[in-house]
């Protein structure tokens, strides 16, 4: 069959500047968006419809978050430090949670006998919330980062297995005696069909593990610490600092979309096979 | 029997084919030589167990009696090389038109430069060159189809095996897949059993028509089609076939 190569390559081209613009397009709405919401914020204050020592205004919280990137008071610890006792915090937990949930979800998946001996403990450990651990963490390591990432484990490692298991065991079985009668040994199968197969499910788990991981930061840091975010909202607390826990929220969220965005694009790449027809 | 077979020599032997599920006798004692380089078809009336007789041929289920062999040896997918098109779309959707045609190749951890020039033999023949690099998912399912067909005849196997690859498509594309895949027969040398519906399609295509009875499965017949080739629909010969046959397996 003949293609027209040339006309085609000029679709493509066209449909592309049209993407480029609707993006633009898409971008200015949730920009729009995002100032009104700001602006009636800051209109409901200045106005006096709420008290401003409840509720400060965008304007006095990006005077407080300019004045913490190079200050340390209140609460000890200038915003980069904090920031990076938090990512500590939390990301250690989130990849011990990677890398010990999703082998395990994929292994109990495949392997029957495996399935049958580790399920009933997982299912038991499951629904204990995580905030329940921190009394036994605490009496098994103490305070420290160790504590804390334990913690974080117990919420980001949950979804890990489900997902893992989940997505490995809706393998296609076509696909399984496709490679089946070419010759390939269970454990070959395994890794080239059955991991490929759970990458999209693996990669919803992680995104799950991400955001309960991030959000269960503050409470991790309940426990005792000097630095930190979730720290810096305590002691915003204790001194009676709106500006100063709102701060810290808003900080929170935009590194939580950062970190999504960026595991975004890593699964943009693992998965660029994945496409509508 | 058969006059053209006789200067081939059996590729297959089917002895006593036996499989039985339980209390539920599927296949029952199905003898059959298949030789080399032959182009058979099986029909026969719907759930009556073709697709359990092609899962014993591909080892999936194991035969409860009776065995067969490829080149006297019991069949072993580790061993021999037999490639499966199965009835549902079977393109690993996570790799490239190039690589899913070198799967089999690599699982049989044939030399590198073997396995390129398979895939660039089958990307010619087939006219996929210019998507060699895309995915199946950003393909039409005929295209897809043709993936799976040109993966399973890049492994030249021992035996080839097609169950309805072409259920889900319509008269124009089935034909010109067919089409497609006597040329690929022709020029391979592969030995195919091609499980198939469509009367008219099994007419078309094979040199041996088995044909299988209601449940259990037996061979009620087999009928070599003596008919040149390009085959016509419309020749009167090719009618007579048409209509035989569809008397066969009738069962009402």
């Amino acid at each position: 069959m003949p293609l027209d190569t040339k006309h085609l390559e000029a679709l493509q081209q066209q449909w592309k500047g049209k993407q480029r613009k609707d993006n633009i397009k898409y971008f200015m709405m949730g920009a729009t968006g995002i100032f009104v919401f700001l602006l009636i914020w800051q209109l409901v204050v200045k106005s006096g419809l709420v008290n401003e020592k409840m509720l400060p205004a965008p304007t006095t919280i990006l005077q407080t978050l300019l004045y913490k990137v190079n200050n340390k008071p209140p609460d000890g610890n200038v915003l980069l430090v904090n920031i990076l006792a938090s990512l500590q915090v939390a990301l250690s937990g989130f990849f011990s949670a990677i890398i010990i949930g999703i082998p395990l979800g994929l292994f109990m998946g495949w392997w029957k006998y495996a399935d049958r001996f580790i399920r009933p403990i997982f299912e038991l450990i499951r629904p204990i919330p995580p905030i329940a651990w921190i009394p036994l963490v605490v009496v098994w390591m103490g305070i420290g980062l160790k504590a804390k990432a334990l913690i974080i484990f117990f919420t980001a490692f949950v979804p890990c297995v489900i997902n893992s298991y989940t997505g490995i065991k809706l393998t296609s079985q076509t696909l399984i005696n496709v490679s089946k009668t070419f010759g390939a040994k269970n454990f070959e199968i395994f890794y080239k069909v059955g991991i490929p197969s759970a990458l999209p499910m693996v990669f919803a788990g992680i995104r799950v593990a991400l955001g309960n991981a991030w959000s269960t930061l503050v409470a991790a840091e309940m426990l005792a610490a000097s630095a930190g975010l979730g720290y810096m909202i305590q002691l915003g607390r204790t001194v009676a600092r709106p500006d100063i826990v709102i701060v810290g929220m808003v900080v929170i969220g935009a590194i939580g979309a950062v970190l999504s965005a960026l595991l975004s694009s890593l699964e943009k790449y693992f998965l660029r096979w994945k496409s509508v027809r | 029997m058969a006059e053209i077979n006789k200067d081939r020599p059996v590729k297959i032997s089917v002895q006593n084919l036996t499989k039985r599920f339980g209390d539920l006798l599927v296949l029952d004692n199905m003898t059959f030589d298949i030789h080399e380089n032959e182009f058979v078809c099986v029909v026969g009336p719907t759930g009556c167990g073709k697709t359990t007789f092609l899962n014993c041929l591909t080892r999936i289920y194991h035969p409860t009696e009776g065995d067969l062999l490829i080149d006297g040896t019991p069949a072993d997918p580790a061993k021999h090389n037999i490639s499966f098109v199965f009835q549902e779309p079977s393109a690993l959707p996570w790799l490239t038109v190039e690589e899913n045609i070198a799967y089999g190749l690599k699982i049989k951890k044939l030399p590198k430069d073997q396995i390129e020039q398979r895939v660039n033999q089958i990307l010619d023949l087939m006219g996929l060159q210019t998507f060699r690099k895309s995915y199946p998912g950003e393909l039409s399912v005929s295209a897809e189809q043709r993936i799976i067909i040109g993966r399973s005849f890049a492994m030249q196997p021992d035996l080839l095996l097609m169950d309805e690859p072409y259920g889900q498509m319509d008269v124009k594309v089935r034909f010109y897949l067919e089409d497609e895949v006597i040329r690929l027969w022709k020029e391979l040398g592969s030995t195919i059993i091609f499980i198939i519906h469509n009367i008219e399609e099994a007419v078309y295509l094979a040199e041996r028509i088995i044909i299988l009875s209601n449940k259990p499965a037996n061979i009620k017949e087999e009928l070599i089609i003596d008919l040149p080739r390009p085959r016509n629909i419309a020749d009167p010969k090719f009618i007579e076939y048409r209509n035989y046959i569809t008397d066969k397996i009738k069962w009402w």
